[in-house]
């Protein structure tokens, strides 16, 4: 058998394995104690991964060193369901005409979406500051949801349009033998047909989304009532003396949604991110 | 179903086109126009010419691009590194492989953000992981803040960059190399070609286009690298890990001076210009040759 493994190709595959999990799992896992001890045994040396009094009092004291943490973690919700929505109503329509029709400029749009996803934000951060006290929206909800829609738009379009190509032209032709509009063959045809793709975009935009609150939260929003998880916890690093123990708590807490949503769509993402992201 | 100047075909452009030009492309050219004022907080600008250009040149700004250059050039070549030797072991047909693929990706789902704070901890000189286990094996001597140290922190900043960006890389490669038809490796199996060689002989060469254009992905995604330093060093100690992004947030946003960071910032783009030149023409390259898809 091709696939069979000799004894020593297995002990260097699993070891492999072994220090590949190492480096990703330890932060993770010295996270994970660090949250579960006094703050003392925190601050101790020499250094132990595991130490006799392991408490969970740490997941109860965050609430309140922490006063806004549910507001943080639901506000980082918020945001990236906000990002999708916006993004994905831009990304159908824009995919499915790059993908469907062929017009002057066709090539030159889609390769300016791409170019577009080379520039960071934080190149343009200057202008945008700007631009979001002009609008009047610096300090509001709006100042991180529309920026971090606009820079997920082109991966997006990219992703979805692979997969409205994969859709038999056939399909709309038939619709429109039978008198159908393009707009209603679209909502009725297409998209129905397109749903798994759209489920993959949804997912990696929102977990994108989720990923990158970082920035914009930090230079346009300055009201804590409004900050998504990682700039309400980003506040504590400014203190005297950073309570670990707690703030590990809460940024465990804080991605556990996150966690959970991957495990059950691990097939979709990983599909999603294959085929679409970079995949040419 | 197409007409000539049917205006359907770009109605359905029009939101992406719409937020795009306000959020990126009007930015783009309010960076440029900006770096030749002296724009600041205050409500009047006037226009200066070159001279932020010269400001910044007679600063330590070529010291800025090269370090961003080898921060880049080593970030990448170990997320490429470590992610051909991911992709190799998340492909192995070996029981635990579905269980070591789910373990992989973290890194990557969990928000940048929250990810640093864990390696910011396991940084801590007095009572992190890090410096712990080299103590207690013998490596260092006594404790060692890694981020107080301006070579250190700039190896950390690395290794942070790596850890997050290995995930992508690995299953990126994976995805390619399982697009290799298997008939390929039977025939080599027949011929009595070993493990190591049939890798070398036909993995490597025809997943090598995907290790190029992902490098050259990767390499744009890095240079745009803004949270993982920030969180980590601020760019410090002693601008130790300021890096060109770095750099133009601290000059504009720290420091209000939008002129001169826009002049900063459109240093980043002339960089940016060239890695996008680069990855156009490859793409344009593929796409003869393989379709559009």
């Amino acid at each position: 058998m091709i696939s069979k493994y000799k004894w020593w190709e297995l002990v260097i595959t699993y070891t492999g394995m072994a220090l590949f999990l190492t480096f990703i799992l330890a932060p993770f896992a010295e996270a994970l104690m660090v949250s579960l001890r006094p703050i003392d045994s925190v601050f101790r040396v020499p250094y132990r991964f595991f130490t006799d009094n392991m408490t969970i009092q740490p997941y109860i004291d965050m609430w309140t060193s922490v006063p806004k943490l549910g507001r943080y973690i639901l506000n980082s919700f918020f945001i990236s369901c906000a990002v999708t929505a916006l993004a994905l109503a831009c990304i159908i329509p824009a995919a499915y005409s790059f993908a469907r029709f062929n017009y002057r400029f066709r090539d030159g749009f889609l390769v300016a979406f791409l170019a577009v996803n080379m520039v960071g934000a934080a190149v343009l951060i200057i202008p945008l500051y700007k631009l979001m006290f002009s609008l009047g929206i610096l300090n509001t909800y709006w100042a991180m949801i529309i920026p971090g829609a606009a820079f997920s738009v082109p991966t997006g379009i990219f992703l979805m349009r692979s997969y409205f190509l994969r859709i038999p032209r056939e399909l709309e032709d038939a619709a429109y033998v039978d008198g159908a509009s393009r707009l209603y063959t679209l909502r009725r045809v297409i998209l129905p047909v397109a749903l798994p793709g759209i489920m993959v975009v949804t997912i990696a935009t929102f977990i994108a989304a989720y990923a990158q609150q970082f920035l914009f939260a930090l230079t346009f929003n300055s009201v804590t009532d409004y900050h998504p998880l990682p700039v309400g916890l980003y506040q504590f690093f400014g203190r005297e003396r950073v309570l670990w123990n707690e703030l590990m708590a809460a940024s465990l807490v804080g991605i556990l949604p996150v966690l959970m949503v991957y495990v059950f769509l691990q097939r979709y993402i990983v599909a999603g991110l294959t085929a679409g992201a970079v995949k040419e | 179903m197409n007409r000539r100047g049917d205006p359907f075909p770009y109605l359905l452009l029009l939101p992406a086109a719409f937020l795009t030009l306000a959020i990126v492309a009007w930015p783009l050219i309010e960076t440029f126009r900006l770096s030749f004022t002296n724009a600041s907080l205050r409500p009047v600008e006037k226009y200066v010419g070159f001279e932020n250009f010269v400001e910044i040149f007679e600063d330590d700004f070529w010291e800025v691009i090269q370090r961003t250059f080898l921060w880049m050039f080593l970030g990448v070549t170990l997320k490429i590194v470590m992610g051909t030797i991911g992709a190799v072991l998340l492909n192995a047909a070996v029981p635990g492989r579905a269980l070591f693929r789910v373990l992989v990706m973290p890194p990557w789902i969990v928000p940048i953000a929250i990810g640093v704070f864990m390696w910011s901890w396991l940084y801590n000189g007095q009572f992190g992981m890090i410096s712990g286990v080299a103590q207690s094996i013998g490596l260092l001597d006594g404790p060692f803040e890694f981020l107080a140290y301006p070579n250190a922190a700039f190896m950390a900043t690395i290794v942070t960059d790596v850890w997050i960006g290995t995930p992508l890389v690995a299953l990126y490669l994976l995805a390619s190399m399982q697009s290799i038809p298997t008939e390929l490796y039977e025939a080599a199996w027949t011929d009595g070609a070993s493990r190591a060689y049939r890798f070398r002989r036909i993995t490597l060469p025809l997943i090598a286009p995907s290790i190029f254009t992902m490098a050259l992905l990767s390499a744009i995604w890095t240079f745009n690298s803004f949270d993982i330093i920030w969180i980590l060093t601020e760019g410090g100690p002693r601008g130790a890990t300021t890096t060109m992004i770095i750099d133009t947030y601290k000059t504009a946003i720290t420091r209000f001076r939008f002129g001169e960071g826009a002049a900063r910032a459109v240093m980043i783009l002339v960089c940016l210009t060239a890695f996008a030149g680069a990855y156009l023409a490859l793409l344009s390259r593929t796409g003869r040759r393989g379709g559009a898809q």
